[in-house]
Order: C-alpha cells, then structure tokens, then sequence
C-alpha cells in the first residue's frame, strides 16, 4: 500500500528493469500528479471548515457578551443592543423536547431490527425506509408536522417543532442504535437465555446496558444535528421576542431561525446578532458532539 | 446479569420464570410498532401534504411543473403556480455542486483508503465529521455575508474572459451585483455535501479485496493505475450511489441555498444570475402565505419530497446491491 511500485530487488542480466527510474516519463508524471491531486482533496475540503469556524469565533466574539446571553431580541432589525435568551432557551425546549420524543422510540426500533426482526423483510423493509427517511429535506419533515399538527390545534408552539425534529431524528437513532446493539456478542444474550430470562428481560437488563455508551453517544450525534436544522422550525414555531419556556402555549424561536432572519438584513446590528447566534449555535452543537466523543470513550471498555 | 439466578427446587420450573408470556409478546409489539413508525410516519407524509395541496395540484394538474411562472400575488386575474422555475433552480445548483463535490470527495476517500499514513487518517476523518456538524444556517449566513461578496469578483473576471465566447458566455453571463446566484449555491452546497460522499465512498472503496490490488501491482502498474485498473472498476457501482446519495441532499438543502441563491424567479443559463430552488421558495415565503398561497408550496414540497424519495431510495438499492456483490466478491 505504502509503495509506489513493488520494490525491485536487483537489475540481473536478462531480468526485466523493474526500478522506478524504469517507467516511463509519462506514466511517472500522471502518477506524481494523481498523488498530489488526491493528497490536495482534503486540503481543498478543510479550507472552508477553517474558514467558517474563523469568521464565525471572530465575528460573533465581537457581539458575544452576558447581555447578549441573557436578555430578550429587539423587535427591530436596526436597533442595537438587545440579545438572543429567546431563541437559546426556545433551541434547548425544543431540541430537548424532540430528543425525549425521539431516542426512547428510537432504541425501540433499533431493538425490533436487532433482536426480532433481523433478516425478515419486513425488517429489510423498515431498515431501508429508514435510511431513505434520514434523506428526507428537512423543509419538508416541517411541511408535514405544519399540516397534521399545527393546523390541526390551530397554533404555533414549541411542541410542533419538537415534532418535526423528533422525525428528523428517529432514523438517525435507530440506525446508529442498531449498529451499537449488533455489536453487543451473541454470548451475553445466550447465557441469560440459559438462565432462564426471557427475551424481553435478556434485552432490557444484558442487551441494553451493554450497548448503553454506544447508543447515547449516537443520540447524542442526532441531539447536535437537530439542534441546527432551521426549515422545521420556521414553518411550525413562529417567532416570539422574549423568553416563552411554555411547550404548548405561544409561539417560540430558536438560535437557527434567528440566524435565518437576521442573516439577509443590510442592517449592521442584524448581521451582528446573527454572527452572535451563529457562534452561540456552534458552541452548542460542538458541546454535544465532545460529549457523544467523551461518553464513547469513557465508557467503551465495557462494550468488550 | 441480574436476572434470578438460580432455582433450589428439584424440578426448575423452566416455564414459569423470565417475566411471563404476555410480557414478552407485549414487549415484542411495543418494539415492533416502534419499528413500523417510520413506514408510517412517511406514508403520512405523502399524504397529508398531497391532501393539503390537493386544491393546486387539482386545478393546475401537469401544468403545476410544466409552468415557469410563479405569481401568488398578480395585480390582475388568478394567482398562477408553476414550479418549473424552481425544478430548474433546484437541478442546476446541485448539479454544479454535484461537479465540484465529487472529484474532491472521491480524492479524500481514496487519500483516506489508499494513500494516508495512519496518523494522518484520523485527524482526516475529524475534519470531514466536523464538517458535516457544522449547521447549515451558519454555511448560509457565511455564504450570503462572506463568500457571496468575495465570488462576485471571480465572476467578473470570469464573464470577461469568457462572456464573448458565444455558448460559454451564455453560461458565464454578466453576474448579479450582490454574488446571490446557482453558481454560490452550488459551491456552498458543494461543501456540504462532501462529507456524506467521502463516508460513503470510503466504505466502497474499502471493500476492494487486496487480492485484486496486488495483481495490479504484479503486472507493473504504478500507484494511479492500481487505483484506475482495479480500485475504480469493482468500485464503480457503490460511488454512483455515494453521489446520488450527494445529489438527494443537494436538492432538499434548504436554508443555505435560501440565503444565497437570490431569489429570482428564473430560468436562465447564466449560472452567474439569480434564481431559486424548491425547498428554498418554500421557506422564504411560507410566513407570508395564506390560503391557496400556502397550498401551492406545500404542493412544491410534495414534488420535492417524491423527487428525493426516488433519488434516495435508488441510492440505497444501487449502495446495497454494490456491498452485496463486493463482499461476495471478497470472499
């Protein structure tokens, strides 16, 4: 793998020439520039992260501040000051809401996969549309719960984006929940089998604990993920300038959405907001994804 | 672990212990109607959106994607709703991000499976995860505010090298003033869909049996033409569905494209200009919609959703089908 060409041993008499300074001009110099273009790719690819990361911390540092954190968002795109306590605490109702809907559903799913369905069609089936479901635009998982939900009760609430978030995470937790249970070895669930326990106890107290670090850390993947998506919400929660921790009364906000709305304002103060959600946003969903790397780390001695 | 351990009696009753029957067979259900959620949840999908935006599809019928024009508000006369303008937006965008996405996703995989040194393989791998954490907002709010700004410059000097030439000019047209064009929209959805080509193609590439490297090797071949004599050929089928896989997210990406594709209702070949796309129209304009408004987008989003649907389900079988055949392959 790490050599370019298998390596000659000695040009004897009558053997082929098999050195490197053997091939061709040509064949050497596509090789040299393929080699330089596929090392190039991932140079070409981390330009951007760098990028956004460096213009989010610096743009948004400048506005970042405890009055930003804490107080409510002005109802005017031109005027200073103010904050984003919001949309941060609607970003945390929501996604926390969705995150209780969706895992415990989710673990289920991956639990019929695992452990009854396995090569059925039918699971065949549901595993394939789960994978198609994590394709589903986002816009439209907020079409759908605006349709069924929110015209349904007649308002905007926090709830209805804590369902459109709780779509958009199921098939993500059921794969990874998946995969994690696949790995639990077939021996832990045959000794309790033998001991007597039924299937649903074997699942429930070996099966389970055993794939714990692994499924959290996957739900918490899909927590970071939903914390950031922005259709579903502007479609199903509405817009609210001051604090609302109510589920299902009021219409609400989150950081995302305020990104949105803010992002294509001429006004400076609008721009600014939106670089200080940005950054904020950011912090939040690198929050869950150190800790999905801590929680997998920590505890994946015990999946052996 | 923890369930009761052992039975004293001289006969264990081995029928008796573990939770009994009916807890099982509930439990069983439980996870079984947990499983059939998702069918569920996408069959209600199709239909609550259809049944919503059944009043538009009904009156315009094909007409609804045949026709460009999008006017909810005319001065005169109907509302008129075609999507095609968008169909076109959506198409374009993801096709340039599809161009410039794919060699440089295909590049990563293929530095990640055949090329890195392992220490370097696992700060790679950090950084395509972290690229794909990223929120798509914050892409759009970098895209609209920074890289939109910046691109309009390339542009011109791009439609003056380029615009006499007659069906190059057309393509390189004379760009919009503030860079809000399919030609942004491409490169910003470019970098977001790079991350799930790379993880893609990199489980592809993996599955090339060694077996098959080494022949390439034994019969002289230098590093780029293993690569294209043996990793490519058995590979083909998998990374045709890693882009389509690419080309389904590109389509439904909607607030990134929303905030820097400009918002024109348009088809025009000047990828320098502004359009827009299905899922973007949607959320710049559901907040002021009501009524038959409202219908039309839910109408786009039934449209969009059966398009990436059928993309992505393709994707999954062609994905499938190729890991299948590999691993028989392999062993």
């Amino acid at each position: 793998m790490t050599a370019t060409v298998p390596p000659a041993t000695r040009a004897a008499a009558g053997q082929p020439d098999l050195r490197r300074s053997a091939l061709s001009l040509r064949r050497r110099t596509t090789n040299r520039v393929a080699m330089a273009a596929i090392t190039l790719a991932l140079v070409v690819a981390a330009t951007p992260l760098f990028l956004v990361t460096w213009t989010v911390i610096s743009r948004g540092l400048d506005v970042l501040s405890w009055q930003f954190l804490t107080e409510d968002i002005p109802n005017s795109y031109r005027r200073s000051g103010g904050g984003m306590a919001p949309a941060i605490v609607g970003t945390l109702v929501i996604t926390g809401m969705a995150a209780l809907l969706a895992i415990p559903l989710g673990v289920f799913g991956a639990i019929y996969l695992n452990e009854y369905g396995k090569r059925k069609p039918l699971a065949r089936v549901i595993r394939t549309m789960a994978d198609v479901m994590t394709g589903v635009p986002s816009i439209v998982m907020g079409l759908f719960i605006y349709v069924s939900f929110v015209v349904v009760v007649g308002a905007k609430t926090a709830f209805a984006g804590a369902l459109a978030l709780a779509c958009l995470m199921l098939p993500i937790v059921i794969r990874s929940s998946e995969e994690m249970l696949r790995l639990v070895p077939g021996e832990l669930r045959e000794a309790s089998l033998a001991l007597g326990a039924r299937q649903w106890r074997t699942i429930l107290t070996v099966v389970l604990p055993a794939a714990l670090s692994g499924i959290a850390s996957g739900a918490l993947l899909a927590i970071a993920r939903a914390a950031g998506e922005t259709a579903p919400i502007i479609a199903t929660v509405g817009l609210t300038f001051s604090v609302n921790t109510g589920l299902f009364e009021g219409q609400n906000t989150a950081l995302p959405a305020q990104i949105f709305r803010n992002a294509s304002q001429p006004f400076a103060a609008a721009q600014g907001r939106a670089w200080g959600a940005a950054l904020t946003l950011v912090a939040i969903v690198l929050i869950f994804t150190m800790l999905a790397r801590v929680v997998v780390s920590r505890f994946a001695i015990k999946e052996r | 672990m923890t369930t009761q351990t052992t039975q004293e009696p001289e006969q264990p009753a081995l029928t008796g212990g573990g939770g009994g029957v009916r807890a099982e067979r509930l439990f069983s259900l439980w996870t079984l109607a947990t499983g059939l959620l998702v069918l569920a949840i996408l069959a209600l999908i199709l239909i609550t959106t259809t049944n919503e935006a059944w009043p538009v599809l009904r009156a315009g019928g094909f007409r609804f994607i045949t026709e460009r024009t999008w006017d909810p508000n005319p001065q005169t006369g109907d509302a008129v709703f075609g999507a095609l303008s968008f169909m076109y937006g959506t198409a374009v965008s993801s096709l340039i991000a599809l161009l410039i996405a794919v060699p440089i996703s295909v590049g990563i995989a293929l530095f990640l499976t055949e090329l890195a040194p392992r220490r370097l393989g696992a700060p790679a791998v950090t950084i395509i995860d972290l690229l794909a954490s990223v929120p798509s907002v914050v892409f759009g709010l970098w895209g609209v505010l920074v890289v939109a700004p910046a691109l309009v410059h390339v542009y011109r000097w791009l439609n003056d090298v380029l615009g006499g030439i007659p069906l190059l000019g057309d393509v390189f047209g004379v760009p919009v003033g503030t860079g809000r064009s399919f030609m942004t929209a491409g490169v910003i959805l470019a970098i977001m869909i790079t991350p799930i080509i790379t993880s893609i193609s990199r489980e592809v590439l993996s599955t090339v049996p060694q077996a098959n490297k080494d022949a390439a090797y034994a019969v002289g071949a230098t590093h780029w033409e293993m690569i294209t004599g043996a990793v490519f050929p058995h590979s083909f089928a998998g990374l045709v569905g890693a882009v389509m896989l690419g080309l389904g997210r590109a389509m439904g990406e909607t607030i990134a494209v929303a905030l820097v594709i400009g918002g024109a209702t348009a088809i025009t070949p000047n990828i320098f200009a502004g359009g827009n796309t299905m899922a973007a129209i949607i959320v710049q304009q559901f907040g002021e919609s009501t009524g038959l408004f409202t219908a039309a987008l839910i109408g786009l989003g039934v449209v969009l959703f059966a398009m990436t649907i059928v993309v992505n389900l393709a994707a999954r079988v062609v994905v499938n089908r190729a890991e299948l055949r590999m691993r028989g392959a392999a062993g």
